[in-house]
């Protein structure tokens, strides 16, 4: 078996469940154990990325926090479905981190490329 | 091959915990190995020792323990995720200064680096319950 990287799905939208926090939690966690990670947001959790967010009003914690930390632990290798951008009228230059823009044949790659995918 | 699932399905309100059970008999049916089957976010609802369906219904966590006994499985739920929601052995019940603990004892509590450590050791990792 080739050395294990991990591809994590992000498809949520950021706040109506748990999910946005509890991928950042498991990629945050592949990188403690130095599993490489992509994270690939597709579908409504490109809105996970948006900048100035805030979700107190809600009783959440505000999701930027947490990706600002992905740097540090070495998870700098975000990609977004382009067309899951287009659909929603939002641009690259409105997210909080930058990322790398992804068509479908390039996800398909992405795939491919990673030993393991989850979802979320 | 060896293969690990992550179940984050709850047993009652959606299908997926029962296509995992499925899966898993299916594969060890056919001569493959599990790793490790790691309940994450509502899944690890099906970890609690005290779900009592009506009898003409399915008891996943149930149908659970029964095939850990049965193969020895590795059942490990994660314990951020059960803490929150009310699923406990003892000790973290005495932890958390709660009367009672409700976690099956065919299952373990561990963090999120077992479902890492699944991933490095497993050639497929299946995920069932994603995206909700």
């Amino acid at each position: 078996m080739s050395e294990t990287s991990i591809l994590i799905l992000m498809r949520s939208a950021p706040y109506g469940s748990s999910a946005a926090r509890d991928a950042l939690d498991a990629a945050l966690t592949c990188s403690v154990f130095e599993a490489p990670v992509t994270l690939l947001f597709m579908d409504d959790a490109v809105y996970q990325l948006l900048k100035n967010q805030s979700p107190a009003g809600i009783g959440q914690k505000n999701l930027n926090a947490i990706q600002q930390s992905l740097p540090l632990y070495d998870i700098d290798r975000l990609c977004v479905d382009q067309s899951a951008l287009s659909h929603r009228g939002l641009s690259e230059e409105q997210l909080s981190l930058p990322v790398e823009s992804v068509d479908a044949a390039a996800i398909a790659r992405l795939m491919a490329e990673h030993t393991h995918v989850m979802s979320f | 091959m060896i293969f690990s699932l992550v179940v984050q399905a709850s047993p009652v309100q959606s299908q997926g915990a029962e296509t995992a059970l499925r899966f898993a008999r299916a594969l060890l049916a056919s001569g493959h190995s599990i790793h490790r089957v790691f309940f994450y976010r509502d899944g690890i609802h099906n970890g609690t020792a005290l779900a009592s369906p009506p009898q003409d219904e399915a008891n996943i966590p149930a149908q659970w323990q029964a095939l850990a006994k049965e193969h020895q499985l590795d059942l490990v739920v994660c314990i951020a995720a059960a803490v929150r929601r009310g699923v406990m052995n003892e000790h973290e019940a005495k932890r958390y200064a709660k009367d009672n603990a409700n976690l099956a004892p065919e299952f373990e509590l561990s963090g999120l680096g077992q479902l890492v450590e699944a991933c490095l050791v497993s050639d497929r990792v299946i995920t069932f319950g994603g995206r909700s």
